[in-house]
């Protein structure tokens, strides 16, 4: 009895995760008010592979980026990021491991009144004691290996979706992160546009070597880049493993999700 | 049994908490915006472009309101004084009033309305398109890129349209005592250096640093908290200029009533 008082009021911190863990959620809940968003959610994120997290739409894929970055904090729970764990982290050391970390937003989430140069630069600028010409040449190389070269002097509003969308992806990376989070990257874009930015998902990937966590429902896309899926249904990660591995699930609501069927146990 | 809704005998306290709620967001950012401003780490240039874009472009609507806030001051009280041989208090009355609390309270309030609103558009427009969540997903603290540069801003800006206020109302008080009962230039002028001392001038820029104060932190609270989509952001806009507008005038009482 009196442990059971003293567990509720004095939480016990579990140890971090393997070295070769570089993101776990463990039984992490998070509401909005009343309302549930993450329920006994716990996936593992294996280093330096990419992760696909997929789910219905509103099912809370996106909030399990903003709780790996720290935007949103868990109600219950432990969130460990490279063995820290975030959860109870000051904005200041929250920040130190935002830094490791790039973020790709849906929208791209550029900043209107900068040029896409600037853009890129942004976090050099903040996190960097690089000078300008350094940070001229590191923008340039940045922007070349995502095709985007001689863009830099144009203003976000002046480029095609897939081209501000490769935009936030060099904003995100520029800073070689040893994390990087992808909110929905395909959405809204043509097969062809697709089809470039799965590509350079996975060439980012390659070349930094980094932990790459993609929320998305374009399976197409899922199955070129993941290395591992974890498929999220009312606010629980439900199954999570390696491609195959989901693929052969016996999950009634994964096989419905995978096969996108009207029927099965996903209400419509 | 009846049917009608229970009555809420909470919604008293919903409101306190609410209002507590609402002071307390502030009193946070204004520590938090403080915090930077104290040990300079914010980009000054950022600084410099604010106070363009807030002050520079308030100052046309300031100047012309001052103007003819002065002007009609001087009508209402130029004819009066003559009719009874009081009309070396003109200058004097219309300085007075401008330094000490048109000056200030209407470019508050002007500003208010043109750059508050223009603050909470702008980093409500933003909040929606996750721009400030890209920025605190870096580590960076909108309160030090955005809101110390634009609070500063505000600080400084205000009472400088404040002294263009104040010799924009006072001259055009001249000319329509001039144009309305022809009041000599040298009696007008010499009724202001009688009757205003430096500290009704320097009191009220002190005043008008407060309202600046006032603008740039509802403005970015207000637009650091909207919500939705375009309908959130006007909402939003709204709400800052008008709590803006409530403040200044409860402060300038309270201010009239401390220092002077």
């Amino acid at each position: 009895m009196l442990d059971e008082h003293v567990a509720g009021h004095r939480e016990i911190v579990p140890d971090p995760p393997p070295g070769d863990i570089a993101i776990r959620l463990q039984c992490v809940e998070l509401r909005y008010g009343p309302k549930i968003v993450l329920s006994d959610c716990s996936m593992d994120c294996q280093r330096g592979e990419i992760t696909c997290v997929i789910g219905l739409s509103g099912a809370g894929k996106s909030t399990i980026l903003r709780v790996i970055n720290g935007l949103r904090h868990a109600s219950r729970g432990h969130v460990f990021v490279n063995g820290d764990e975030t959860t109870h982290l000051s904005d200041r050391k929250l920040n130190e491991i935002r830094r490791k970390m790039g973020f790709a937003f849906q929208y791209s989430a550029l900043f209107d009144s900068l040029t896409v140069g600037e853009n890129v630069a942004y976090p050099l600028w903040e996190h960097t004691e690089l000078n300008p010409t350094e940070i001229r040449e590191r923008v340039e190389k940045t922007l070349e290996t995502l095709g985007l070269e001689g863009v830099d002097k144009r203003m976000p509003s002046e480029l095609s979706g897939g081209m501000q969308k490769r935009v936030g992806f060099a904003r995100a990376v520029v800073n070689d992160p040893e994390i990087i989070l992808f909110d929905e990257p395909t959405t809204g874009l043509d097969p062809i546009m697709t089809h470039v930015i799965t590509e350079t998902i996975q060439n980012i990937q390659k070349r930094l070597k980094a932990t790459c966590v993609v929320v998305s429902h374009d399976m197409p896309s899922v199955y070129r880049v993941a290395d591992n899926i974890a498929m999220l249904f009312e606010g629980t990660i439900i199954e999570n493993g390696p491609v195959q591995q989901i693929k052969a699930s016996r999950n009634p609501i994964v096989q419905q999700f995978l096969e996108g069927s009207e029927d099965g146990p996903i209400p419509l | 049994m009846s049917s009608e809704a229970p009555a809420q005998p909470f919604q008293g306290l919903a409101s306190v908490r609410r209002f507590l709620s609402y002071t307390g967001g502030l009193t946070l950012l204004l520590g938090d915006a403080t915090r930077y401003i104290v040990s300079m780490r914010f980009r000054f240039t950022e600084v410099i472009h604010q106070a363009y874009f807030l002050g520079v472009e308030s100052a046309p609507i300031i100047i012309l309101t001052s103007g003819f806030t002065g002007m009609v001051i001087s009508l209402e009280a130029a004819a009066q004084a003559v009719a009874y041989g009081f009309s070396t208090l003109i200058g004097g009355s219309v300085a007075f009033g401008e330094l000490r609390e048109l000056g200030p309270i209407l470019t508050g309030i002007v500003f208010a309305g043109r750059a508050g609103a223009a603050v909470t558009a702008q980093l409500g427009s933003m909040v929606v398109t996750e721009q400030v969540e890209a920025l605190e997903s870096m580590g960076v603290s909108p309160a030090k890129v955005l809101v110390a540069p634009r609070l500063l801003a505000c600080v400084l800006t205000v009472p400088m349209l404040t002294i263009f206020a104040d010799i924009v109302g006072v001259t055009a008080g001249f000319l329509m005592a001039l144009i309305q009962v022809h009041l000599p230039g040298a009696i007008y002028w010499r009724s202001v250096q009688q009757t205003v001392i430096m500290s009704d001038f320097t009191k009220g820029l002190f005043k008008a640093a407060v309202f600046g104060l006032i603008v740039g932190l509802v403005a970015c609270y207000e637009g650091l908290r909207a919500r939705g989509g375009a309908e959130g952001v006007g909402k939003v806009t709204t709400h800052a200029v008008v709590t803006s507008i409530i403040l200044i005038f409860a402060f300038n009482f309270l201010l009239s009533f401390l220092i002077f």
